[in-house]
């Protein structure tokens, strides 16, 4: 089991033909991602990757019928994608995208409330669940079908926990990555929620990091909602408050939004957590031992 | 990005929110003219630095003639302001901003940023004005007062009303308070700010709502579309090392330890700063060379590295996910060779081809230490920073 995608799910993608869009949609293929078309304006009836490409999301939805797109489309126009999926009535945007301007996403945020379309991201690596359905631009091989679900809002520390849980045996359910910008698609309580009503997860790392309240909430939610074990890592003890660390939201600002503070919240929740990086794969073997 | 105050206040003036009046001033003599030209009886010589707290470091003189705003602007021009904002080494001053000096009868704080966990913009109102704002919200988060903007609607009259009854402002003054947070809105949107701060807000001598100081942040991801701002940046009020990786585009940030990281991805960088400390290291910086890592990358990031003096040791960990780690591995190789590295590197590669990768570093011949995990590379290079063999 697993949440939000599987092997039954149908895929756009949005800015397939640009370089980076044709490479990893590519990659999606190979693992077995059922995409089923393209879209890129100005570049309908072409075909790429022996799919169909069309200049509107509305006609690709037409003529496949797809519940998901994913978005590939530059930052500039990221948040015109992203709307654009939505009206054309696909369930889940997924927007890899860096570099997507803050207030272009305060507007789209307001736009999709009450839509009942989700969005993951931007910047992103995005969700997979493995040997089913890879969307994004994760390493496919380092995940393995398994009991596991990981949400996370950075990329490669993200594969650092699919790779220890991997080796560990776990496998994984579903892993997400919810992207380092500021405002943001699912959260980690979104993704909590579904992790916890999914039979197919049996525990859940968490790999939260400085900036925002987002983790605090998470913990709060946690200890209220959340039966299945949950591991916990946050990134940035040592990050220096008011300068920003790579993602736009990645920033202590103010004293708050600290690694020390978010640490503290989970585990006051009952929440297990790793000092090290390197002992998430560890933690939750033995949480679930 | 930042603007400096005499920038943010051109735009301030440019959208229609009342400002006094000044001029910006590069030498004493263009201080002296500029304080004649402005005319009146006093000024206010400000430093022009990236940080806050320039009163208490003695960046903000009064004036009583056009010859003591040129010897305030001699003292300030050419020194490094330290504030407590600026870091210990302090900014240069290499603008000063004479302005004709306010009466005042109230100080008061208002500011416009992207509120996350609202999603909104908001805008923030104080009557504590003239503080260090961060300390009001810590110590007394009921004077501050904010409403949220909805993208759709814009900044509402109820909204300003709220704020102005809240801050003690007459009707006259709510009026003008009402104008300048539309005006405020506005100028956030149409330049991509993340943040525009004016502190303090004064109500002058003849009861008008002026903004004495003014701050503005652009966002660095809007920068595309908000091109006339790239050619009012302040190099010199940035870290050179900072400025260097970002015309690289690396993401890079200087900190005060000895061991040196390079790593892919910005989680993956704090979490290696992080592993680092926890086993007794202090690291130097936080450097992310992005998921790419590509070998012309991997040099400009070892080169940055080694500029500063303090490194004993370097860390480079890799998680080779698209790209395969005997190509990371030999980029690494080249770039030590080349760049001429010579403390210690020890290097943790994980994920495709990682066995060709760590071969070619241990057959290498160089002073590049493969680690197989995480930990055992944290261990290595806090070991190799104390100048103990591993």
């Amino acid at each position: 089991m697993s949440i939000l995608v599987g092997a039954e799910t149908r895929v756009i993608s949005q800015g397939m033909t640009g370089r980076q869009g044709l490479f990893h949609t590519g990659q999606c293929l190979e693992y077995g991602t059922r995409v089923v078309a393209g879209v890129t304006p100005g570049r309908g009836g072409e075909e790429h990757l022996g799919l169909p490409v069309y200049d509107t999301m509305q006609e690709a939805v037409a003529a496949t019928g797809a519940e998901v797109s994913m978005v590939f489309v530059p930052a500039a126009f990221a948040g015109d994608a992203i709307l654009e999926a939505a009206a054309s009535g696909v369930e889940l945007v997924v927007c890899i995208t860096e570099g997507v301007p803050v207030l272009d996403m305060v507007k789209v945020k307001a736009a999709l409330a009450g839509t009942g379309c989700r969005l993951i991201g931007p910047n992103c690596p995005g969700i997979i669940t493995p040997g089913a359905c890879k969307l994004g631009i994760m390493p496919g091989f380092i995940h393995r079908p398994g009991s596991v679900g990981i949400i996370s809002r950075s990329g490669t520390l993200t594969y650092e926990a699919v790779w220890q849980t991997t080796n560990a045996g776990l496998g994984q359910s579903t892993c997400i990555g919810i992207g380092g910008d500021p405002i943001r698609g699912l959260n980690f309580i979104d993704c909590l929620e579904l992790f916890e009503a999914d039979p197919g997860t049996r525990g859940i790392i968490l790999v939260g990091e400085i900036g925002g309240g987002d983790e605090e909430a998470a913990a709060e939610y946690i200890q209220d909602r959340v039966s299945k074990p949950v591991v916990a890592y946050i990134a940035g003890v040592t990050a220096p408050p008011g300068k920003r660390m790579g993602h736009a939201g990645a920033i202590i600002s103010a004293g708050s939004g600290t690694a020390q503070a978010k640490f503290e919240a989970l585990e006051e929740a009952g929440v297990t957590t790793v000092r090290s990086p390197a002992m998430l794969g560890s933690a939750i073997a033995e949480a679930l031992d | 990005m930042n603007l400096h105050e005499y920038q943010a206040k051109a735009l301030f003036a440019e959208f229609g929110i009342p400002v006094p009046r000044g001029r910006a001033a590069a030498s004493a003599a263009e201080a002296e003219v500029a304080a004649r030209e402005l005319g009146g009886e006093r000024w206010v010589v400000k430093a022009q630095v990236h940080a806050g707290g320039r009163g208490k470091a003695g960046g903000v003189k009064l004036a009583n003639s056009a010859e003591e705003t040129a010897a305030h602007a001699e003292a300030m021009l050419g020194t490094r302001l330290v504030t407590r904002q600026s870091g210990h080494a302090g900014l240069p001053v290499d603008t000063v901003y004479v302005e004709a000096a306010s009466s005042i009868q109230r100080e008061l704080y208002m500011s416009a940023l992207v509120d996350r966990a609202r999603e909104r913009v908001i805008v923030m109102a104080s009557a504590a004005g003239g503080m260090d704002i961060e300390e009001v919200a810590a110590s007394t988060p009921e004077k501050i007062l904010t409403a949220a903007i909805h993208p759709a609607v814009g900044v509402s009259p109820w909204q300003c009303r709220q704020l102005g009854y809240g801050l003690g402002l007459d009707a006259g003054q709510i009026r003008e308070l009402a104008d300048i947070i539309g005006k405020v809105v506005t100028l956030f949107h149409r330049c991509d700010a993340s943040l525009v701060e004016i502190n303090p807000l004064i109500v002058d001598g003849d009861g008008h709502v002026v903004a004495l100081d003014a701050k503005i942040d652009i966002e660095d991801s809007a920068l595309f579309r908000q091109q006339r701002y790239e050619g009012w940046r302040d190099e010199g009020q940035e870290d050179p090392s900072e400025r260097d990786a970002r015309e690289h585009g690396l993401n890079y940030v200087s900190l005060d330890g000895n061991i040196a990281c390079m790593v892919n991805g910005a989680g993956l960088a704090m979490a290696t700063m992080d592993i680092i400390k926890l086993h007794g290291g202090e690291p130097a910086n936080f450097l992310d060379v992005g998921g790419g890592a590509t070998a012309q990358r991997v040099a400009q990031a070892f080169r940055i590295i080694l500029g500063n003096p303090n490194v004993k040791a370097i860390l480079v960990n890799i998680f080779g996910g698209i790209v395969r780690c005997d190509l990371i591995a030999e980029g690494i190789l080249t770039a030590v060779k080349d760049i001429g590295v010579t403390v210690p590197v020890v290097v943790r590669l994980e994920g495709t081809n990682v066995r060709k990768g760590r071969q070619l570093l241990a057959g290498s011949g160089l002073a590049v230490v493969p680690a197989s995990d995480l930990r055992s590379a944290a261990e290595k290079v806090v070991g190799l920073a104390r100048g103990q063999d591993t």
